[in-house]
């Protein structure tokens, strides 16, 4: 394939928020380009393994800051490729969120209401379905029937998740190898590469300057597929559009680096990030309990014994998500697994008399994995993470070959975020430990601070410039012409998993970057219609790494 | 011989042989030096290589301060981390490891490489792990693939209503 130095449209990242635009663009007629960092695998790459160097290490990044720990996906189809899938709407009382602001937090003109349309565009495109109770597995029964045991509600969470083709093999952290996750390898990329547009897979971007005839342009180092830590070679793109997607970790950092070249960037690129108030507890559960007090047994006679089976998070509490309670007291109890390795080293002996994460209690509960629950709290945060100077190329410095970096990142909770996790843990623990069902402790935030798989906010949308990086448009203010669209854009943390809101913000802003696009002189029309859908994940095309 | 008894009072095991100083079998069944923590630490793919020499050193600098601060008396015969006994490498560890440890990401990074190396046997393929009686892996229960080295759980639910569903639910299924 030969080199495209110029593109209508540059976009950085192939996450939700970048695919969505890739293909309404490249559907629309435009020339669009992708610009990925992590390599381009698909469902047959998805290999069962935690060796080092396997799906699970090429597609993840962890990378890790001072207070707060982001993972997310690296790979072409970004965070859809290793997410739970989970993708329940934003509830109403979110949009309403002040923070510590004293004001309204997103724009006057996003609401539940304006953004539900947007919502059921992405749930046609991927499609999303409703869970059924013979869809959910036995951690996500067990949760449920403990909740109920407390007087509680719990619901099945509506997922993208093809039920017929789903194993239940709860691999799905590191790509799912049967198609059955509905990621953006089996809907809007491969209908954005029909529709014209080129995704580069191991392109990462440095920074963006301006071009003399007031376009963009894009400047990236090419990754060893093996050792991430390796520049290949290095380019430039220049286009009239540039659309960066590179997820909240990292779209911050490229604006940041970017100053140099294009000015001065709004005072909102790399603060205000949120972790999505997330936190987790992990149950040791009581077998003889669960078939005494809440009746539950399997066809094979076990009580639970279920914590690797299944497809990561089925059910959830919804009884907080109330919004006549008070700002930072709100939160959603999901349950979740996370494979063992960074599943565990957190995880926290109940009444441990010696050290409470590694150590002879810690391998005494870790025999009992089979019997243990998680519970994924995602609550209010005060949006208190801040990034510091970029490093030299990309979003961190690299550890490992692949997998491991350490960023820039700051999060030091406020007392409002940690009185929102003291009253979460105290709600799952009366959840859980009723009539001796279970122990339970919240993971440690002792060993490497606070962590997140769902990084939001560090570059958002508003109406105060001084608060927000970018309009409602989700164009970058003072940059005509550079849009972001990742979770970098939602203004704070959702109380649910976030995926499907960031996916609607992503649709909800095609028509604006169209209509910019037109003003920049690009043939481009708003498409509607949703993408293809594949039952096969769209694989690299031959050369798309050169 | 320093690495390993560090992994080993993270994931601790039963000792490989009599007399094992490295591993003193502070726990039955096999711990994190059995289930392949030095493997997984010098492993290419990991990038601790390295650096392993400086923390091992590291590591012999701390237990000597901390036998000179607590009046231990160390065997020369041995590294100055291994000659301490299990409960004091617990302690040691627990301070190294603190929030206001100078260079508590090190030794974090140490022991996360120890307890993957125990419940995911991240230095060699999971299939071929399971085959061969990986100690953590077949600890914590892990079960074995199908044939074809995959997972699959057809029994997988309790299939019925466990719970009354929230009342605002929407017709999507979502928060109202």
């Amino acid at each position: 394939m030969s080199d495209t130095d110029s593109t209508d449209v540059l976009i950085i990242g192939s996450g939700f928020g970048g695919s969505i635009p890739a293909y309404r663009l490249a559907a629309g007629g435009a020339r669009v380009v992708v610009l990925e960092r992590g390599p381009w695998l698909s469902g047959k790459d998805f290999d069962h393994d935690f060796k080092f160097g396997s799906a699970s290490t090429r597609v993840f990044e962890f990378t890790m800051g001072d207070g707060m720990n982001v993972l997310g996906g690296n790979c072409v189809g970004g965070g859809s490729v290793v997410y739970f899938a989970a993708m329940p709407r934003a509830p109403r009382f979110t949009f309403e969120r002040h923070g510590s602001l004293g004001r309204r937090l997103w724009p006057g003109s996003v609401d539940r209401s304006a953004l539900d349309p947007w919502y059921d565009t992405v749930a046609a495109s991927l499609p999303i379905s409703r869970n059924d109770w013979s869809d959910v597995t036995y951690s996500g029964g067990l949760w449920a029937a403990a909740c109920a045991h407390a007087g509680r509600t719990a619901n099945p969470v509506p997922a993208a998740i093809d039920k017929s083709s789903c194993t239940n093999c709860n691999w799905m952290m590191s790509g799912c190898r049967f198609d059955a996750k509905r990621s953006l390898l089996l809907n809007y990329i491969p209908s954005a590469v029909a529709a014209g547009a080129q995704i580069r897979p191991l392109h990462e971007v440095q920074y963006i300057s301006r071009t003399a005839d007031d376009g963009y342009r894009v400047h990236f180092n090419t990754l060893d597929e093996v050792d991430y830590r390796e520049v290949t070679g290095s380019g430039t793109i220049d286009a009239r559009i540039v659309i960066v997607a590179a997820g909240a970790a990292a779209t911050p950092v490229i604006l940041q680096r970017s100053e140099q070249a294009l000015g001065e960037m709004p005072a909102a690129v790399g603060r205000y990030f949120s972790g999505n108030g997330e936190r987790l507890n992990t149950a040791i559960v009581n077998e003889d309990k669960v078939r005494e007090v809440l009746g539950l047994s399997r066809p094979d006679g076990v009580a639970y014994e279920g914590y690797q089976i299944g497809k990561g998070p089925v059910c959830a509490s919804w009884d907080k998500l109330d919004g006549d309670l008070p700002e930072f007291s709100r939160h959603s109890l999901e349950q979740l697994y996370f494979p063992p390795g960074f599943g565990s080293i957190l995880a926290q002996v109940p009444d441990a008399t010696g050290p409470s994460w590694f150590g002879v209690q810690k391998k005494e509960i870790l025999r009992r994995w089979k019997s243990w629950l998680t519970i994924f709290i995602m609550s209010e945060d005060d949006n208190e993470g801040v990034f510091g100077p970029p490093p030299p190329t990309g979003n961190g410095e690299r550890i490992a070959q692949q997998m491991l970096s350490r960023g820039a990142l700051s999060y030091e909770p406020t007392a409002n975020t940690l009185a929102g996790w003291e009253r979460a843990d105290a709600d799952v623990r009366d959840i859980l430990e009723r009539d001796g069902l279970s122990r339970v402790m919240p993971w440690t935030n002792e060993v490497i601070g606070a962590y997140t798989v769902h990084p939001l906010a560090s570059c958002r949308i508003g109406d105060d410039p001084q608060t927000s990086a970018l309009d409602d448009r989700h164009e970058l203010r003072g940059h005509p012409g550079i849009f972001v669209t990742d979770g970098s854009a939602v203004p704070a943390g959702l109380t649910v998993n976030p995926a499907f809101t960031i996916a609607a913000l992503a649709e909800r802003a095609v028509p604006g970057i169209v209509q910019a696009a037109i003003d920049r002189g690009v043939g481009v029309r708003y498409v509607s219609r949703p993408p293809e859908h594949a039952t096969v994940s769209a694989s690299s095309p031959v050369g798309a790494g050169a | 011989m320093t690495l390993e008894a560090f992994a080993d009072t993270i994931i601790p095991g039963e000792q490989r042989w009599p007399g094992d100083r490295a591993v003193p079998g502070a726990a039955t069944g096999g711990g994190a030096v059995t289930s392949g923590a030095l493997d997984l630490l010098v492993s290419e793919e990991g990038g601790m290589a390295g650096t392993l020499d400086t923390l091992a050193l590291g590591l012999d600098d701390h237990a000597t301060d901390y036998a000179e601060r607590t009046g231990l008396t160390l065997d020369p015969a041995v590294p100055p981390f291994v000659a301490l006994s299990f409960e004091h490498r617990t302690t040691l560890t627990a301070e190294l490891t603190a929030r206001d440890s100078p260079d508590q990401e090190l030794w974090v990074a140490l022991a996360m490489f120890s307890v993957m190396a125990w419940d995911t046997g991240a230095a060699e393929h999971t299939v071929d792990a399971i085959a061969a009686g990986h100690p953590g892996l077949t600890q914590i229960g892990f079960a074995p693939p199908d044939a074809d080295g995959l997972w699959r759980f057809p029994d997988f639910s309790y299939g019925r209503v466990l719970a009354p569903s929230h009342p605002h639910t929407t017709p999507t299924g979502d928060p109202a």
